[in-house]
């Protein structure tokens, strides 16, 4: 696996320039991330509407590049989706980083797919899953 | 071709190679530990301290001649002072629970230090919690020194133990042993050092320190995983129950009552690694054979050339003393807008392994406020080339994450 396939430009630039760091006015939901291993933290927060649609989102909180290019690319993604379509988004990162994805799949996932070859490291994954499994955890 | 003469005795840097910065954390093993270990396994293996026969008495020997060498490796005055362990954390954990949780009372002091790793630290909260004596903490400046005064107010007649690092896992620096020890045995306090960092780089005489515990591991001075070492003092040794109680711990047992056998024994219940302890011998063996003093001029040597290698960057922090010769073979560092996670990553692509994290130090990361650290570690078998691979490839990390180098 080349360095370029992970440190490339998507990661780059959502880590040096996320779009979603901060808050989120008039958040419904709020939860914390942490990899107490790495310490890495993110405090993710999701504005929800009542028919279930993801208005708006932010995170906050500090980690690796990784950790953080791949929570701001998720919140790119689920913004403006139902919380069932976040979710199923969810399941295919997942899968992706477990190498386990369909060439479907990781074309769904769109930006996120820039992340695919974590999955050939391993002692990274769970930087690159941390917003993801919070996403997952508040919405379930 | 590598310039240092030690590096073909160990098999990994054929077998695997790599440029292995991670010795803080566990050290390499040259050939003749891994041998031992075989050796003991292929000719003398039955279990020790029970059998009648041969074999058995052969593998009891082994075992016990591998204690003496213990012993005489950090200037016991006897073997029965030596218990073998898994590891430093279970030594230490073996005095916090058998000393102090039965002989600290309420309104003693522990006087440990916020440089400690875990595995000093979080025994001595449990001992404070468990016995109602109140847990203090010496606090260093940011190069890792005590100031007289701070040892001078925190020790004091309440003090029952004090429990110190010999050498930091994260700034390298060596603590005032033999001063905090003084002054703690004025007013009849127990002294602990946790020496799994010194022991690979130093010759230590804990009598000469002061020690009245004193724990190390046998995996970080190029012994095997899974032997550790105590000293203990003989009269507190004695006069502390078992930590664990079972087979092989025991002068005569009924459904009533049982008598302990006597030190060191009493504290190795069940069946003891003595594969494990045969090959640390062989790897206190081998470390006398190169002698400190050569370690320390190459650790000192690779040292400075990191120091250099770094000072072309104005973004790369190297925490603790600014003199490499106080560092014993440990480099940690930060790295501006870069989180040590990624480091890491991109120095393990071309092979150069490294730790990144909190190093189990969580307290004095948060001390020294870094959010984490990076830690390059050498020893004996590192090279030049080692490190100007290293220095090199980490110069490069802010251009790999799009940020100027």
């Amino acid at each position: 696996m080349s360095l370029e396939s992970v440190y490339g430009q998507v990661l780059n630039e959502h880590n040096l320039h996320p779009f979603h760091k901060g808050e989120t006015e008039g958040a419904t939901l709020m939860l914390e991330g942490k990899n107490p291993s790495c310490g890495d933290d993110i405090i993710l927060q999701l504005k929800v509407s009542e028919d279930g649609t993801i208005e708006d989102g932010s995170f906050a909180g500090s980690g690796c590049a990784i950790s953080q290019a791949s929570v701001d690319i998720m919140l790119d993604l689920i913004i403006g989706e139902t919380k069932e379509r976040a979710l199923e988004l969810v399941g295919e990162f997942m899968n992706m980083i477990h190498g386990k994805a369909t060439e479907e799949e990781i074309e769904d996932l769109d930006e996120a797919g820039a992340l695919k070859d974590i999955s050939h490291m391993p002692a990274r994954v769970k930087c690159a899953v941390l917003g993801w499994h919070t996403l997952e955890e508040m919405l379930k | 071709m590598t310039d240092n003469k030690y590096r073909a005795d160990f098999p990994i840097f054929e077998k695997h190679p790599c440029v292995y910065l991670d010795s803080a954390a566990t050290a390499q093993r040259p050939r003749v530990v891994i041998e031992a270990e075989k050796e003991f396994y292929e000719t003398m293996n039955a279990n020790p301290l029970r059998g009648l026969y041969d074999l058995s008495v052969k593998a009891t020997e082994a075992y016990e001649r591998s204690r003496e060498e213990t012993a005489s490796f950090i200037g016991a005055e006897s073997p029965d002072e030596i218990i073998f362990t898994r590891n430093t954390t279970e030594s230490l954990n073996l005095v916090a629970y058998s000393y102090a949780m039965n002989f600290i009372k309420p309104g003693d002091e522990i006087v440990t230090t916020v440089m400690e790793h875990h595995s000093n630290m979080l025994p001595w909260q449990a001992a404070a919690e468990k016995t109602g004596a109140k847990l203090l903490y010496l606090e260093p400046d940011e190069e890792g020194n005590f100031s007289d005064d701070e040892i001078v107010t925190k020790i004091n007649d309440r003090t029952a133990l004090v429990a110190v690092g010999h050498v930091s896992n994260v700034m390298g620096c060596v603590n005032p042993v033999k001063k905090i020890a003084e002054r703690a045995h004025r007013y009849g306090a127990v002294v602990v050092v946790d020496g799994a960092q010194s022991t690979p780089h130093m010759q230590v005489d804990i009598k000469q320190l002061g020690a009245d515990f004193f724990a190390f591991s046998g995996h970080k001075l190029m012994g095997p995983m899974g032997v550790g070492v105590l000293y203990g003092r003989r009269d507190l040794l004695e006069k502390m129950p078992p930590f664990l109680t079972g087979g092989e711990m025991i002068e005569s047992v009924t459904l009533k009552k049982t008598v302990y056998a006597a030190i060191p024994h009493k504290f190795e219940a069940g069946t003891v690694n003595a594969a494990g302890a045969f090959a640390l011998a062989a790897a206190i063996r081998y470390l006398k054979a190169v002698g400190f003093d050569e370690i320390r001029q190459t650790e000192d040597r690779l040292v400075e050339l990191i120091f250099e290698g770094f000072a072309k960057s104005s973004h790369i922090h190297i925490l603790g003393s600014k003199d490499p010769k106080m560092h014993n073979g440990i480099v940690s560092f930060t790295m501006d807008d870069v989180h040590p996670h990624d480091i890491s990553s991109i120095l393990d692509a071309d092979g150069i392994n490294i730790r990144a994290g909190h190093h189990c130090a969580q307290p004095l990361m948060e001390y020294l406020k870094v959010g984490s650290t990076a830690r390059a570690s050498v020893y004996l078998y590192n090279d030049e080339e080692d490190i100007q691979k290293f220095v090199e490839k980490t110069l490069k990390v802010r251009r790999w994450l799009g940020l100027e180098s």
